[in-house]
């Protein structure tokens, strides 16, 4: 049994993040909304988002809250169709010399924690392409 | 046109720790001394606003009124993350320009000791994993999905920048701190006064690449307090208090409009561009009129880019900026010649009062050993995420 990290990734053969969209300016959201903070319009349409992009920017942190593994490296993604999503970079070593702003990621899933009940919340990241 | 404002008197305590002092102590310190300063008592106050953040809750306005007057004014208590201060700045001004007020109080002030880390959940699995909050979140995603934290924040708002322009790296903003704490040597009133070369703060324990330790502002104590006054009452004062007060020719506040990505990188460019772009326009000057800068160099990286928002070097050009030392005490636009929040220090809700007085105190020419000499027009620019962006231009007096 999985459950997602968080609701707007949405699991299956193929794991996809899913924006919710506005009917009418097109500006794309993650999460409950109540109306749109670009255009203020109170519609909005779920979209799938592209699980490719490119690196726009990213920190190495090696210091947080007691219980959080460091370093990792945090980023901001810019997908392929234009959607900025923020999510740690994976399968990539924490060196500055080993990560290239604008390089190829791709979406990639991993176990992140078991509940008592046997249940496996999932988390997602991006890896090098 | 709504009347001219002056900063008539200002004081701020030194940054640092107080273990044997509350914020109602600091406050009153910095209120009292901004009186004096200005030749005013309590009395002829028709307003207070007093900003702090982590204490927002506790009536500090009125705390401070019962050490140093209560004379039933009425108090705006105002918090607004690190714009704080200069959110009780344009409170007081605000109501001047209303016409409900001929002078007023501004106070800010924090306590903060040892807080460390700000923001950043520590993470506690649930036993049974249940989605909760706006996002569906089964566990706080601090370090699972990027960061939250404050030097990580800022690393990739820097690093955001060095994707787009050449020439900004690692060592660029290593400079903007090796920089300020170079200034912090001859200021008195900064909670660090130490010196360290290039290869120090490079070498410093990393907090979040390309942050270090010696790129991080620490927490810490203080507090700083305006008295302003509007045109009308001003005429009615003294040679000597006309001559040291310090007109503010421009007060702006603004938030972050919608961009793209803003929802998961906290914008604090356009912001700033708009704050700067209004001020110049209100004060009719352009940055290069500016004689000094005090800017909200949280982080090292937060600096670098202000450059470029505050229109101090060409479009693009941050890096260059700091490599051919432009923003040095001796450079074309000095910046942050107080040490910067980096080591004069950010106790968050003084931090927008105390810039001002920095501004202000050159402005007058009674900056002792840091001093900008021939100083006469200064800009103070401080930022809240969230977020919130106040930028102050003031100038020197002109009436001796």
């Amino acid at each position: 049994m999985q459950i997602p990290l968080v609701d707007y990734l949405v699991l299956g053969d193929e794991p996809y993040l899913q924006a919710n969209e506005c009917t009418n300016c097109g500006a794309r959201f993650f999460g409950r909304r109540n109306a749109c903070a670009h255009c203020g319009h109170r519609e909005f349409k779920p979209v799938r988002v592209s699980d490719t992009g490119t690196l726009r920017t990213f920190s190495i942190v090696y210091r947080a809250a007691p219980t959080i593994p460091t370093p990792y490296v945090s980023a901001i993604v810019l997908t392929d169709d234009g959607t900025s999503v923020r999510s740690n970079l994976i399968n990539i070593e924490p060196d500055p010399a080993k990560i290239t702003l604008g390089m190829k990621v791709k979406l990639d899933t991993y176990v992140v924690g078991t509940d008592d009940d046997g249940q496996e919340a999932v988390a997602f990241g991006y890896a090098p392409v | 046109m709504a009347q001219d404002i002056w900063v008539l008197g200002t004081h701020m305590t030194a940054f640092g720790r107080y273990p044997d002092q509350d914020a109602v102590d600091l406050a009153t310190t910095a209120a009292l001394g901004a009186l004096d300063d200005g030749g005013v008592t309590i009395s002829d106050m028709d307003l207070l606003s007093c900003g702090t953040l982590f204490q927002a809750n506790a009536g500090m306005g009125q705390q401070v009124q019962k050490q140093i007057g209560q004379t039933g004014i009425p108090v705006y208590n105002v918090s607004n993350a690190c714009a704080t201060g200069a959110t009780a700045l344009r409170t007081v001004i605000m109501a001047i320009r209303a016409g409900e007020a001929d002078m007023g109080l501004a106070i800010g002030v924090e306590q903060m000791g040892k807080m460390g880390l700000l923001a950043g959940g520590t993470r506690k699995e649930k036993n049974v994993y249940e989605p909760s909050g706006r996002y569906g979140a089964v566990m706080p995603i601090d370090g699972i999905l990027g960061t939250d934290t404050m030097p990580g924040v800022f690393a990739q708002a820097g690093m955001e920048y060095a994707n787009d322009n050449d020439g900004v790296g690692f060592e660029q903003f290593a400079k903007v701190a090796q920089k300020n704490h170079a200034h912090s040597t001859l200021n008195p009133l900064a909670q660090y006064q130490k010196e360290f070369s290039l290869e120090e703060v490079m070498g410093s324990p990393m907090q979040s690449y390309p942050n270090t330790l010696l790129m991080c502002c620490p927490t810490g104590d203080g507090a700083a307090a305006c008295v302003l006054v509007g045109e009308e009452r001003f005429a009615t004062l003294s040679r000597e208090q006309q001559s040291r007060a310090v007109k503010i020719s421009a007060s702006v506040l603004t938030t972050d409009p919608y961009v793209e990505s803003g929802a998961m990188q906290p914008d604090v460019n356009t912001l700033t561009r708009n704050a700067a772009q209004t001020a110049y326009e209100q004060a009719g000057v352009s940055p290069e009129d500016l004689s000094l800068v005090e800017l909200h160099d949280c982080f090292a990286t937060a600096e670098l880019i202000h450059y470029d928002n505050l229109g101090l070097c060409e479009p693009g050009g941050a890096g260059d900026f700091i490599d051919r030392g432009a923003p040095w005490r001796d450079g074309d636009t000095p910046v942050n010649v107080s040490g910067g929040l980096i080591s004069k220090g950010h106790p968050i809700g003084a931090t927008g009062v105390a810039n001002v007085y920095e501004v202000a105190t050159h402005l007058r020419g009674e900056a002792g050993d840091r001093q900008i000499e021939g100083a006469n027009v200064g800009l103070a620019h401080v930022i809240g995420l969230g977020s919130s962006c106040g930028v102050h231009i003031l100038e020197k007096s002109g009436i001796s």
